[in-house]
């Protein structure tokens, strides 16, 4: 999905001053990067402690670790907004977040829900992964 | 150098020259590395921090251990295997690449302090030496992930690798 107006928005972000500090420094894209895998192992481990039902409370490090998750994204989709937001699969991939977060607010809790959200999960990583080659 | 000649060799092996010819074979690869890597470290994390007292203190160590180290295992062979499909497909650059060497060092560091660990303090107990290994092994698999993560920023012959 392209929009003109998406392209406004990237092209408008990729100048403003906090954009154009995160290109500059070399260092703050593979750090930030660094905290965002940290952050999605806590989740992947969680959500598969809690698929394997060995302990349901790995529930609240999901809760901890999405907000680090968010605004570790935040900062890299600053720091290239036109190679995050206008790619398809960076779209496929916050689907999938919006699909996993749905599933992690449900009211009830069985194996099909734990599964389906540990699915959803591994879907994210690849997406993620499969940002860089598009 | 004896050793890049072995490397440019591993380059040359079937494996290597479809991962690295393949646009869609290395981030498939790739893919698989990154989850297995997640699933190590965030299974590795929760029995360093039950090793340091931080977190699932109702839980013996052993139990915690016997649980959660079974998935660690099988999510690091897969890491392993995945990472050498990628190693051979440019394995003179890697080789050759600061961050890639001290990625592997951290790795050999995590394996010996999980030996001296076994063979000294043993699982069970909740000791200093036990508070002390899990701190070590924890900072040391963030280390791994962090040097990992800028091997991709500092590789050139993979322009898609970052």
């Amino acid at each position: 999905m392209r929009t003109r107006a998406l392209d406004s928005f990237c092209a408008w972000l990729e100048q403003t001053p906090l954009s154009q500090a995160i290109q500059g420094a070399g260092w703050i894209v593979p750090t930030v990067q660094t905290i965002h895998i940290l952050a999605i192992a806590a989740v992947m481990a969680s959500a598969l402690m809690i698929a394997l039902r060995l302990d349901a409370r790995f529930r609240r490090v999901i809760g901890w670790a999405l907000p680090v998750l968010l605004a570790t994204g935040v900062i890299m989709i600053i720091g290239e907004p036109v190679r995050s937001l206008e790619n398809p699969v960076f779209q496929l991939k916050m689907a999938l977040l919006a699909s996993a977060i749905v599933v992690f607010l449900l009211p009830f809790r069985n194996r099909v829900v734990a599964t389906l959200s540990l699915c959803l999960w591994v879907g994210i990583v690849f997406a993620g992964r499969w940002i860089a080659y598009y | 150098m004896e050793l890049d000649a072995l490397l440019r060799s591993l380059e040359a092996t079937g494996v290597a020259t479809a991962i690295r010819e393949n646009d869609l074979l290395f981030p498939w690869v790739e893919s698989f590395h990154v989850l297995a890597i997640t699933l190590v470290v965030g299974s590795i994390a929760i029995v360093d921090l039950r090793l340091m007292g931080l977190a699932s203190r109702d839980r013996a160590i052993a139990r915690v251990a016997s649980e959660v180290l079974p998935c660690t295992w099988a999510a690091f062979g897969v890491a392993a295997l995945s990472g050498a499909l990628l190693f051979s497909s440019n394995a003179l650059t890697y080789a050759h690449n600061a961050y890639f060497l001290a990625k592997l060092s951290f790795l050999v560091l995590a394996a010996l302090n999980m030996s001296i660990f076994h063979l000294f303090v043993g699982h069970d107990s909740e000791s200093r030496g036990a508070k002390i290994a899990g701190g070590v092994s924890l900072a040391l698999w963030i280390c791994v992930v962090a040097f990992g993560r800028w091997t991709g920023f500092t590789l050139h012959a993979t322009p898609l690798a970052s």
